[in-house]
């Protein structure tokens, strides 16, 4: 099989399968260690709310999916098979995902603000 | 991949000869199965979002809940260890790909090296998925809860520090013994008793001025709500339970459903991780005896490759919502 020997958009390319894999490894881990540090120094300047969450959680979500992104592409070689074999595998879950998260996360949310908002005590 | 063209080439497409996307039966079906095994999980994650967002005031936060590392007793060491296995897992996805590239290849010693290390790191993150849950479900410190099921963790006035039931609860003499079935009713029982009675740390918290009840409440800057001594008080004549650890009822932690989703969605995914291992080994086996070497590929070993990155993949959402957010 042919391999695609270039990630990043051409950025980087690696000589050989092995050395990519070694490559993606090294870029994972360094994500891994941004994603740590954050969770442990915490910056105060990115705890601000955008879109109902601290702009923290949205770092490490992003973060989490561009690591998903390579595994799926390098690991599971993606990124050689045909593109509607990718697009059959990955279109699915793009859009059932983020549509289950909205609704689920808008009601919790909403079940919240009931619960806070009415007459009943839960703090006793 | 040229292998696997040359075999099928002569079958009649009905005969299940074809490949359609280029990409053969097994390989194919092996990305289905993940397809939906990916939405169960993303479905068990949403589910973990929605209580989360349902106690987003009150929901417990994961550094105060896991700050263990090996050998570093006492030590408040939060992520290092969960980055420790994430990094096995990653480490075990590398050697599984060099497995498979090197069964592109047909080498059939290399496949087998990396085959077994990478079942060696799929072993140790199992190991250390059990360790965290040894943590998990013995506890620390030990809380009270009240009738409304809120958790009260007790802390050190000065340092803010967690202090453990152990070091001021008094002693009482009871006659309380656990209801067995051999000592009771036969037909019911129940689980193993608190260390301490209600009435005991009741009695060891008002002896000690020092101590102060952190609640479940979170304020706007993120930080558990600590009532004064009066409040706290007060509020500790509500408790109705001694909570030490967890288990599916109720966990010192704070909110039931916290541990109730922890041990669905990482025993889920640890089950995952064996199934992975066992399969894994399996190959290895056939690697060995050289099953594929005469099949002339090693696509089994990129089919279960497909299986244990994803287990990998899953670990990384795992992570991200048990763990960082």
């Amino acid at each position: 099989m042919a391999h695609k020997l270039s990630i990043f958009r051409g950025l980087v390319t690696f000589k050989s399968n092995v050395q990519k894999i070694w490559g993606v490894l090294i870029f994972l881990s360094i994500v891994t260690a941004i994603e740590v540090a954050f969770g442990i120094i915490k910056p105060a300047f990115l705890m601000t709310p955008v879109f109902g969450m601290k702009s923290l959680n949205w770092i490490f979500i992003i973060l989490t999916i561009v690591k998903a992104y390579y595994i799926a592409w390098d690991f599971m070689h993606l990124r050689d098979e045909k593109r509607s074999f990718t697009s059959s595998i990955v279109l699915p879950l793009l859009i059932l995902i983020p549509y289950l998260a909205f609704i689920l996360l808008v009601e919790g949310d909403y079940i919240y603000n009931v619960m806070e908002s009415g007459f009943v005590s839960w703090n006793f | 991949m040229e292998a696997t063209t040359n075999l099928v080439e002569n079958e009649n497409v009905w005969g299940g000869g074809n490949k359609p996307l280029n990409a053969s039966y097994g390989k194919m079906m092996m990305w289905f199965f993940i397809v939906s095994d990916a939405l169960t999980f993303s479905g068990f994650l949403v589910a973990y979002g929605f209580s989360r967002f349902k106690n987003i005031d009150s929901w417990p936060i994961a550094d105060e809940v896991f700050f263990h590392f090996p050998f570093l007793h006492g030590v408040n060491a939060p992520m290092y260890y969960v980055a420790l296995m994430t990094f096995i897992l990653i480490f075990s996805s590398v050697t599984m790909v060099l497995a498979v590239d090197a069964g592109h290849k047909m080498q059939k010693n290399k496949v087998a090296v990396y085959m077994l290390l990478t079942i060696i790191g799929g072993a140790v993150f199992v190991g250390s998925q059990a360790w965290e849950w040894k943590n998990f479900i013995k506890g620390e410190y030990g809380a009270l809860e009240t009738k409304g099921g809120q958790i009260l963790q007790f802390v050190s006035a000065d340092s803010g520090e967690r202090v453990a039931l152990a070091s001021f609860a008094t002693s009482q003499p009871t006659d309380r013994a656990q209801h067995a079935a051999d000592n009771g009713l036969w037909y019911v029982d129940e689980a193993t008793l608190p260390t301490y009675t209600v009435a005991e740390v009741q009695e060891g918290f008002l002896a000690n001025p020092d101590l102060l009840v952190k609640t479940e409440m979170i304020d706007a800057s993120g930080h558990k709500i600590v009532l004064d001594r009066a409040a706290s008080e007060a509020k500790i004549a509500q408790a109705m339970y001694v909570v030490e650890g967890a288990n599916l009822i109720r966990n010192e932690y704070g909110n039931r459903l916290f541990a109730d989703f922890f041990f669905f969605i990482t025993g889920f995914h640890g089950f995952h991780v064996f199934s992975g291992v066992v399969i894994n080994g399996i190959i290895f086996f056939n690697v060995l005896l050289g099953t594929y070497e005469r099949r002339g590929h090693y696509e089994m070993v990129e089919k279960v490759g497909l299986y244990w990155h994803f287990v990998d993949l899953v670990w990384v959402f795992v992570f991200t919502f048990f763990y960082l957010v």
